[in-house]
């Protein structure tokens, strides 16, 4: 395995067309160093360990709030057009299902990518910026395995822990506002979710927040370590983590909306 | 027995015909230089003529345009990542602007370069380098304390204690003195010294600082538009009418 050679390609086809494709050969290149190093020992078990936990407190309170407050205004809203047809006994299937498959992803993944993504992609870069990183590289010590590797993977694997929270958070919610207007007592509640819900709906939930967390993790890295350099880089990495990570979330979702109505329909 | 010649000194350091340039901005212009084992060898020269830039190409961090570069006998345009990282341990490289690790407090950041390259060293063994690094650069007291609370001085000696942690074979300093007081200036001179002696390192010293360049230097370089356009002993480089070097040493001792 050698080093890229140092020039850069010849431009081809347009100059702007150059440059996105230069882009994207560069972003495949960074994930695929990510599975070659991530493979490799050490495994930074330390390291990752904090890494979850930062992710996890970090988005803890709003994912919280955003969750519970979710459950209640959407439940609320639904009341209406049910009450028209005489069937807000359906309400808790009716919010179960939005929140396990639609909403508890994406508010986490949301949530998530402003406030992990950012700091990751803020972080990284002033790292870039004042030199940190050159200065673990000529120190032998490895760090985009370091940096990189251990925030990708606490990302992918914390979204998914925060996306199940989220969604318990939503569902309080929507109980404590069928328990106040319908007086459904909360083991009638859980029973209508528990048969609402099936596990095509967990699995892909999890699923989909596993790559919603992977995108996360990686947008905000690739965008922190390959900072330009100078103060204004740092601003610029952790804006382009928040809005590409985001916009990949909600192209990552129709994707999964299209995949799993395939299975549902077989 | 005496009549023997003397061995000439073995270079760890080649530097033959270095380009760099980035964009149009042709920094390096055929550099050619030498570092012999042993020896301190000061670079002189202008902001931004690139001397930062050339001992960058030294471990790795820029890729030359052309050129060839070999330090302790590995080609460093050549080595892949591997063979490089196995270089960059006989190598410390301190960095103008320090580079401190800002999450970390100062034991975490001398503590890192050993940690993640030595295997199996006992807490003691840990501490202990950490401890002599941070009393080579009289700064034990700051050892629980992060770098935001640090002076620009204080952080450059921490900056170069970490690169001492572990045990350079060539030691690359950025402007060890720079910004700092006259008697700090004498100790981080005499911390290069040390180094050279007790340990036989070669080092590169990148300053603008000619009392620390006498002081350590056994040689002199002054890079020039891309070149080292005069190199010997300190007065040998400054035995000369040229105005730019004249420059250079009036500024500094003229009173
Ligand atoms: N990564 C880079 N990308 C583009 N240009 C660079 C880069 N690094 C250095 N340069 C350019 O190379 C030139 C030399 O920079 P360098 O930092 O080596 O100067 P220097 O001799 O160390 O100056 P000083 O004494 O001020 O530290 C400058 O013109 C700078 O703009
Ligand atoms: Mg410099």
């Amino acid at each position: 395995m050698s080093p890229p050679s140092p020039t850069t390609p010849r431009p081809v086809l347009t100059p702007r067309l150059d440059k996105m494709l230069v882009a994207l050969y560069e972003v495949t290149r960074f994930v695929g160093r990510f599975f070659r190093e991530v493979l490799l020992p050490p495994y930074e078990g330390r390291e990752i360990i904090r890494q979850c936990y930062e992710v996890g407190v970090r988005s803890l309170p709003l994912i919280s709030l955003t969750g519970f407050i979710t459950g209640i205004v959407f439940t609320n809203q639904s009341r209406p057009s049910l009450a028209q047809f005489g069937a807000t006994s359906w309400l808790p299937s009716l919010v179960s299902i939005a929140l396990v498959r639609a909403i508890g992803p994406l508010v986490t993944a949301l949530i998530a990518a402003g406030r992990v993504g950012s700091n990751i992609g803020a972080e990284l870069s002033s790292m870039r910026v004042t030199e940190q990183i050159d200065a673990m590289e000529v120190s032998a010590t490895k760090p985009f395995k370091f940096l990189v590797s251990t925030r990708v993977l606490a990302t992918t694997f914390m979204i998914p822990v925060l996306t199940m929270y989220a969604i318990s958070v939503g569902l309080l919610g929507a109980f404590l506002n069928v328990n106040s207007n319908e007086a459904t007592s909360f083991r009638s509640f859980i029973s209508e979710v528990f048969n609402t819900i099936t596990f095509l709906d967990i699995f892909s939930s999890l699923a989909k927040s596993v790559v919603f967390g992977f995108t996360i993790g990686m947008v905000g890295c690739y965008q922190g370590y390959n900072s330009s350099k100078g103060t204004e880089g740092v601003g610029k990495a952790a804006n382009a983590a928040v809005v590409t990570s985001m916009f990949l979330v909600f192209i990552e979702e129709l994707f999964s909306l299209q995949i799993v109505s395939a299975i549902r329909s077989f | 027995m005496n009549n023997e010649p003397k061995k000439p000194a073995e270079k760890v350091i080649e530097i033959e015909n270095l380009h760099v340039a980035f964009g149009d901005n042709e920094v390096l212009k055929g550099v050619d230089l030498s570092l012999y084992r042993g020896e301190n060898l000061v670079v002189l020269g202008r902001s931004g003529t690139g001397k930062s830039v050339l001992i960058k190409v030294l471990v790795g961090l820029l890729k030359p345009d052309t050129g060839r570069v070999v330090v302790l006998g590995q080609d460093v345009v050549a080595s892949d990542t591997t063979e490089l990282d196995k270089l960059r341990l006989k190598v410390g490289f301190s960095f103008q602007n320090s580079a401190l690790y800002d999450s970390m407090t100062v034991r975490e950041n001398l503590e890192f370069p050993l940690v993640r390259n030595v295997r199996n060293l006992s807490r003691a063994e840990i501490n202990r380098a950490v401890e002599e690094a941070l009393d080579d650069v009289g700064l034990k007291q700051a050892i629980n304390q992060v770098p935001s609370e640090l002076s620009g001085g204080q952080r450059k000696r921490i900056g170069i204690a970490r690169t001492l942690m572990l045990k350079p074979e060539i030691m690359l300093y950025d402007e060890p003195t720079a910004g700092l007081d006259p008697i700090t200036c004498t100790d981080i001179n005499n911390l290069i010294n040390d180094v050279q002696e007790r340990r036989g390192a070669s080092a590169i010293i990148i300053t603008h600082d000619l009392t620390c360049a006498k002081e350590v230097g056994d040689r002199v370089a002054m890079l020039f538009d891309g070149q080292f356009q005069r190199e010997g002993t300190f007065d040998e480089v400054f035995a000369t009418d040229d105005k730019r070097v004249q420059q250079f040493y009036h500024y500094n001792f003229t009173e």
